[in-house]
């Protein structure tokens, strides 16, 4: 259920690691988070995530191709939608090193599993990785650059919003990891 | 030459309806995450009992005003999951069903008194209420359905409850939108006993 699995799109591997992000809400999520987070604290902020991510996917995809297949760690996942969730909701004013830094983990984390979803598919790794790695450098720049530019109260509130539906999807994740489901 | 063209056309068209007869569109089961997304949008609207608690949830943080109209409808979806989550794992909160009705009494006679409480009380309220909501459903995952996919169909789905309400909340403005506001909060907290009721018998 939990870190699906690379899917074919008979359309080449770049497109199969394109859709892999967009069909894996787990990793999506927190992508979406943090985009929301940078954005809110400014286009400098949104331009950390903007190249932290996907650099931090990228690399944590080769050490992940290096790393012996384990089993997946849902809960992990889970948390990291809950607490980046959470803080857009909370508006946490966080300081650039902290939006990079957690942009640097949150690419090394999930670039690790799908280095090791790549190794057990035998997948054309690079092309493939590149395919997710566009697609979070897109999702990264759309919605960061978005809510950078939102002025309007209610904009910034609706954001939080976003942020707090995120936080309960990740804490109903959590909830479903516990369970084994 | 003319009866042979009419008969290709109508082979043709045969062949057409044959591929799109409704066998063909539905040879696959919608199983997986189409389905679980769709199963968890479709759930919290599908519950006279949760409709009524979410709108009441956005109508309260309408009458309210800023910063309830905003924070209800955060606090809300959290603590619902956080009380799908202990369904989940197991632990069992006595009387779901009544707090269900007694959330729809609770918020309708918020709406009904226009209650203004302190922030922190009306976030705990509202909070307390979520819990029951989430426990009850945010586990009923259908067979076959994507758990995480459900989550956030019913985490949306719930949301644009609140933003429902807020949005007729909006009436609150006007005179008679205050007093139709009322009136509906009444009409709330009757639903309620009527789910009391349901509940105890």
């Amino acid at each position: 259920m939990f870190l699906a699995h690379l899917m074919s799109t008979g359309l080449g591997p770049f497109y199969d690691g394109l859709v892999h992000l967009f069909l894996t809400p787990e990793e999506l999520l927190p992508v979406v988070a943090l985009s929301l987070l940078a954005g809110m604290r400014g286009p400098r902020f949104g331009r950390a995530a903007l190249f932290v991510l996907p650099a931090a996917w990228l690399l944590g995809s080769v050490a992940g191709r290096a790393i012996p297949p384990r089993t997946a760690l849902p809960a992990v996942a889970a948390l990291l939608t809950l607490g980046l969730g959470a803080l857009v909701a909370a508006d946490r004013a966080l300081p650039y090193v902290s939006v990079a830094a957690l942009a640097a983990g949150l690419g090394l984390w999930n670039g690790a599993w799908t280095g090791m979803e790549l190794a057990k598919s035998h997948s054309s790794t690079f092309v493939t990785v590149l395919g997710t790695v566009c697609g979070v450098f897109i999702v990264v720049a759309l919605l960061a650059a978005l809510t950078s530019s939102l002025r309007a109260p209610w904009a910034r509130i609706a954001v939080r919003v976003a942020g707090s539906w995120i936080a309960a999807s990740g804490l109903f994740m959590l909830g479903w990891s516990l369970r084994g489901a | 030459m003319r009866s042979r063209e009419i008969t290709t056309r109508i082979g043709l068209l045969a062949a057409c309806a044959w591929l799109l007869r409704p066998g063909a569109a539905l040879a696959h089961q919608a199983g997986g995450e189409a389905s679980g997304f769709l199963a968890g949008l479709r759930h919290p609207v599908s519950g006279i009992d949760h409709i009524v608690a979410m709108i009441a949830v956005g109508l309260w943080g309408a009458q309210l005003g800023p910063p309830a109209i905003w924070l209800l409808p955060v606090t809300f979806p959290i603590v619902m999951a956080f009380g799908g989550t202990l369904g989940l794992v197991g632990v069992k909160i006595p009387g779901i069903e009544i707090g269900i009705a007694l959330s729809a009494i609770g918020l309708g006679a918020a709406v009904l008194f226009e209650a203004r409480p302190k922030l922190g009380i009306a976030a705990v309220l509202v909070g307390f209420f979520a819990i029951f909501h989430g426990h009850a459903h945010g586990t009923e995952l259908p067979a076959n359905a994507s758990a995480i996919l459900y989550s956030i169909g019913f985490v949306i789905a719930t949301g644009l409850l609140h933003a429902t309400g807020i949005a007729i909340g909006l009436i609150h403005r006007w005179p008679a939108g205050k007093t139709a506001l009322r009136v509906s909060g009444a009409v709330i907290a009757l639903a309620g006993l009527t789910f009391l009721w349901q509940a105890l018998t």
